[in-house]
Parts: structure tokens; sequence; C-alpha cells
């Protein structure tokens, strides 16, 4: 009886220690972090995203308050006239936690105009692909923001990457989760902008 | 003390190198070693873990329930991996996004656990330290020799820190491509080992 009573105190001394730790550690590290990525994962994305803007996106980005969190909105204005935005989604249940999107939406057409995938955590060589190819997340682009997306084996119409299907179906509901956040959001974007 | 002390820090540079002599911790050394820099990044990543979760066990070594060290341990080494894992995310970013999921895996390194059972468990938080020290020190260079040698023959460049060549071959090289994919990892340790072996045997 004792011993257990001594093994349950050790642990649970031990795990709530390393976690206020953890938590220290985090809290000191967040702004730093976020600088970071912003710097080596959302400018590059925005970057081949939009090839050819009149402004700067990163540094005319925004912030809009959803329900769930604060969402970063990156305006673009292209040479074209027209304007688009950026912002990042998150889909769930990749295999290696959520998955980051970059997605990018014409104002004008109401078309998506891309996507990157930004940051992962997916196997190296078989989900990372979806980063490293872009030809699977350019089926996006030029997509209606009321469009169907889903994977061929969801009998949708995206083809998956081959042997990374649960990355693919991951990827593909942060894009979905764009359209639907797009759609709710688009005129405090519009008024944001003006 | 002293004499002990500098014993147990220079067994981890030659007598004791992993992965060449205790051959543990495989994943990270075949996996990572493409490059000089991701050799370095992951050695001190690595190190810094070792010296810390075998201080940690060490001062707890009498306080620690023998049937739940096990536990215990890993709970100190997840830690201060995810210590590692932030700090390298704030200060490092480049080489994070190389290294990326080879970090976390330091929890699951045999070496890591290794010490904390075989020596830190056993002996003075001051012989731990430098234990893990040496260890870590010998592992760093073991994965940056490695790293050098794939480099050199499979891109023909060598990386320190920061992502740039500090030296190339120059334009006449082929790069021989099958030395930073994965089997290539395995024949540049199976032959350093056999250099190892031959010069240990003298």
């Amino acid at each position: 009886m004792r011993e257990m009573i001594s093994m349950i105190v050790v642990l649970t001394l031990l795990a709530s220690v390393s976690g206020g730790l953890l938590a220290a550690v985090k809290s000191g590290t967040e702004v730093r972090i976020e600088e970071q990525i912003l710097k080596f994962q959302k400018a590059p994305a925005i970057e081949s995203l939009f090839t050819d803007v009149t402004n700067d996106p990163l540094k005319e980005r925004f912030n809009i308050e959803t329900q769930e969190r604060t969402l970063q909105i990156f305006p673009a204005k292209l040479q074209d006239g027209s304007a688009a935005v950026a912002f990042e989604t998150f889909g769930k249940g990749g295999y290696g936690g959520d998955i980051g999107l970059m997605v990018a939406i014409d104002l004008d057409s109401d078309k998506l105009v891309g996507a990157r995938v930004t940051t992962h955590a997916e196997t190296p060589g078989l989900g990372s692909r979806a980063k490293d190819d872009p030809s699977f997340v350019s089926q996006f682009a030029g997509k209606p923001i009321d469009a169907d997306l889903a994977l061929k084996s969801d009998n949708g119409t995206i083809d998956a990457i081959s042997g990374a299907t649960v990355t693919s179906r991951a990827v593909t509901r942060a894009a979905i989760q764009a359209q639907e956040l797009y759609s709710k959001l688009k005129p405090e974007i519009l008024k944001q902008i003006q | 003390m002293a004499q002990s002390l500098a014993k147990e820090f220079t067994k981890g540079l030659w007598a004791e190198i992993p992965p060449f002599r205790l051959v543990l911790g495989l994943c990270p050394t075949l996996a990572v070693t493409k490059t000089v820099e991701n050799g370095i990044g992951m050695g001190l990543a690595t190190t810094f873990v070792l010296v810390f979760s075998n201080l940690l066990v060490s001062l707890l070594r009498n306080t620690i329930p023998p049937k739940v060290r096990i536990a215990c341990y890993i709970v100190i080494i997840a830690t201060f991996v995810t210590i590692v894992e932030l700090v390298m995310q704030a200060f490092t970013y480049p080489l994070f996004l190389k290294l990326g999921i080879f970090i976390p895996l330091i929890v699951v390194n045999c070496i890591v656990l290794g010490r904390a059972e075989a020596f830190a468990s056993k002996n003075t938080p001051v012989l731990s330290v430098a234990d893990g020290l040496g260890i870590g020190i010998g592992f760093t260079l073991s994965l940056a020799s490695l790293g050098a040698v794939r480099e050199l023959i499979g891109s023909g460049t060598i990386t320190i820190w920061g992502g740039n060549p500090v030296f190339a071959v120059g334009d006449w090289y082929q790069p021989f491509s099958f030395m930073v994919e994965a089997p290539g990892a395995f024949v540049a340790l199976g032959l350093m080992l056999a250099g190892m072996n031959l010069i240990g045997k003298k």
C-alpha cells in the first residue's frame, strides 16, 4: 500500500512540475515562434500564391475575430486590378495533427486563386508531398467558393496524393473550412480593406 | 574524483561513442545526417536532453520508486525534448523545419533512456552530467562526421551552419546522390563502423 501511494505521489508530482515548466516555456517562446512562422511559412506561401502584387500583403495584414480564433487576413492587390485575400485555415485529421493551409480567394469573382500547405507534421516522403509538390493543392485553384470539394475516393473531384489519402483529406478539409469562413466573413473583410 | 569525472566524460568520445560503439539511436543517425548542419543540430539537441535528463534522474534516483522508474524517466525526457522543440522553433526555425519529426522522436532515442537507466540512476549528479555531456558530444561528433561523409559524396558540399555551404567541390564533380538517400546512410554508417573497428583493433 505504502509503495503504491509513493508511486502515485511521485509520478503525479513529476508530471505536474513538468507540465508547469512546459507551460512557462511555451508562453515565453510563443511570440517569437509566431514571428518565425510568419517569416518562414506564411510569407513564402503568400509569395508563391500572389506572383504579381502591387502592395505588400504581409505588411497590410489585419485580424478578424471569429468565434473560434483570431483570423489573420493578408489582402493583395494584383497587377490586373483585381483584389484578393489570403488567410490560413487548419485541416483536422492529418497523420501528425492539424495541417495549415494558406488559401487565396479572389474578392471579385469569389474563386479560389490557389492554396499552399504551411505548417504540418506529416510523414516525410509521403504526407509531406502535400507541401513539397504543389500539384495536389493546385487542384483547388479556380474552384468557386460554393464548389463541393471532396476527394475522388469520397465521391468528389479532387485527386488524392497516392499513398497519402489521410493527408489529402485533411488538406481538403482545410480548403472547405476556408470556403465557409470566406462566405461568412466576406462583408467584414471588404469593410476592413476600405 | 577528478579522475573518474574525466573518465566518465571521455568515454563518450571514443570508448563508448554512440552510435559507433554503442549501436543505439540509429533512427536519427540514419535519417537526418544528409548534411553536417543537420547532424550538428540533431546532436546538440540530443546533448541538451541527455545532460538535463541525466542530471534530474540522478537527483531523483532515491526518490523515484523502482517500479515506475521508466515512466518517470520518460516524463523527464519528454519534458526536455519539448523544451528543445519550442526553443528551436523560436530561434532556429529553418533547422527545425529540416529536422522536423525527428526532434520529438528524441524522446524514444535509446541513448537517452539508456544513459538514464544504466548510468544516471546509479551515480551522483556530477558524474551523470559528465556522462551525459560526453555521450552527447560524442553523438554530435558522430553525426557530424557521418553527415560530412554523406554530404561530401552525395552533394559535393559541406554545410556547417546556416544553410549555406562553406565548402563546395566544384562543378567537375558529379554528385553521387545515392549517399544522401536512405540506403546511403546504411552504407556510410557500415563503412565508418568498419573503419573504427579496424583502428580500435590495434
